[in-house]
C-alpha cells in the first residue's frame, strides 16, 4: 500500500501498524506526536493503530524555536 | 526582601525571562545560552522529523524538558485552524498543556492577527489548554484575550526578530495596569536595557530569542538580559524617583565654605 509520510509517498507492506512504521523509521515513540488523516494518534494507540493505502501521516518533533 | 516569584497558570516560576530556542549557532550554544541566562521555560517550535536524515540533533537532547519548561510555540501559523492543529501535536509530543499562541498575519512584519488570534484562543481555552497569548500591544484586544480565558498576555514590543526594543511604552503600561493576569512583552528585545525598560513598566516578565541568539556573545548576552529582567524588576517594586525639570543637588547647601 502506498501513504503519505510527511509530505513523501511511501510504499509499505500491509498490515501495519502507527508502531511499525515508527520502528522501520528509527523513529522514538517518546520524541514525536503522530497525526494521521488530520487526527491525532495518541501515543498509547500507535501499537493498535493499523495504516491503511492512502492514509496521510505528518510526524512532528519539538525544535528550536522563538 | 520577600520572595519575587511569578505564577503562571498556576506554576511558580522563580525567572521572569523566558527564552527562545531558535536561530542559535547550534544545540550546544542554545543549551549554554538557556544555562546563563537562568531561565526556566523556554519556547520551542513544532516541526516534522527530518525522515531522510535520522542522525540529525535533537532539541530534547540538549536542552532537556526534564530541566526547562517547554513553552511549545505556532510560529508560522497563519489561521486560527492551523495554530490548533500544531498545538494539538504539540501536547501529544509533550503530555502538557501550557503553549504560546501566535497566529500571524504577514510575512513581512509578522504582526499578529488579532481576530484570529482570539478565535483559536478561545477555542484552545475550550480544549483545555493553558494559553499564553502573543498579541498587538493593543489593550482593547488584551483585554478580550485576558477575558476569555488566557493566562498570560504577550504583547510585541517592535516587530519579531527586529530588535527595536519597546516602540510604545505607554500601551504596554495600559495593559499592565488593566491586566490581572502576567503580562511580558515577547518580541522586540534587542538588548539588556529594553528588558530592564520592559520589567520597569510593570511587566511580569520578558520573553525573547534573537537579542541573545545573534549576539556576538550569546552566552555573555544570556548573562546580560537575566541581570536586566532582575534589575528592571527590583527597580519597578523599589518605585523610581519622580522626573524633575531641572537639577537638584545630592550634596547639602547648608556649611558651605
Amino acid at each position: 500500500m502506498k501513504i503519505t509520510v510527511n509530505g513523501e509517498v511511501r510504499e509499505l507492506p500491509a498490515p501495519a501498524t502507527v508502531d511499525g512504521l515508527l520502528a522501520d523509521l528509527g523513529l522514538e515513540p517518546r520524541k514525536i506526536a503522530v497525526e494521521r488523516n488530520l487526527e491525532i494518534v495518541p501515543k498509547s494507540a500507535f501499537g493498535s493503530t493499523e495504516l491503511n493505502d492512502g492514509d496521510r501521516l505528518e510526524i512532528v518533533q519539538f525544535v528550536g524555536g522563538g | 526582601m520577600t520572595d519575587d516569584t511569578f505564577e503562571i497558570a498556576g506554576r511558580k516560576f522563580s525567572s521572569r525571562l523566558i527564552i527562545g530556542t531558535g536561530k542559535y549557532k547550534d544545540y550546544a550554544e542554545n543549551a549554554a545560552a538557556a544555562e546563563a541566562s537562568g531561565a526556566e521555560i523556554v519556547t520551542v517550535a513544532v516541526r516534522r522529523v527530518n525522515l531522510t536524515d535520522r542522525d540529525k540533533p535533537m532539541l530534547v537532547d540538549y536542552v532537556s524538558p526534564e530541566k526547562y519548561t517547554y513553552l511549545p510555540n505556532t510560529a508560522g501559523c497563519f489561521t486560527a485552524e492551523d495554530a490548533i492543529r500544531t498545538l494539538r501535536l504539540a501536547r501529544e509530543a509533550g503530555g502538557w498543556d501550557l503553549v504560546k499562541l501566535e497566529v500571524l498575519s504577514d510575512q513581512k512584519t509578522l504582526y499578529p492577527d488579532m481576530a484570529e488570534t482570539l478565535k483559536a484562543a478561545e477555542l484552545l481555552i475550550k480544549d483545555g489548554f493553558q494559553v499564553m497569548v502573543y498579541c498587538t500591544d493593543d489593550p482593547v484586544y488584551a483585554r478580550k484575550l485576558e477575558e476569555v480565558g488566557c493566562c498570560a498576555i504577550m504583547p510585541l514590543g517592535a516587530p519579531i526578530g527586529s530588535g527595536l526594543g519597546i516602540q510604545n511604552p505607554v500601551n504596554i503600561r495600559l495593559i499592565v495596569e488593566q491586566a490581572k493576569v502576567p503580562v511580558l512583552v515577547d518580541a522586540g528585545v534587542g538588548t539588556a536595557s529594553d528588558a530592564a525598560i520592559a520589567m520597569e513598566l510593570g511587566c511580569d516578565g520578558v520573553l525573547l530569542n534573537t537579542a541573545i541568539a545573534e549576539a556576538k556573545d550569546p552566552i555573555r548576552m544570556a548573562r546580560a538580559m537575566k541581570h536586566a529582567v532582575i534589575s528592571g524588576r527590583e527597580a519597578y517594586l523599589a518605585g523610581r524617583m519622580g522626573r524633575k525639570k531641572y537639577a537638584d543637588p545630592s550634596s547639602p547647601l547648608a556649611g558651605l565654605i
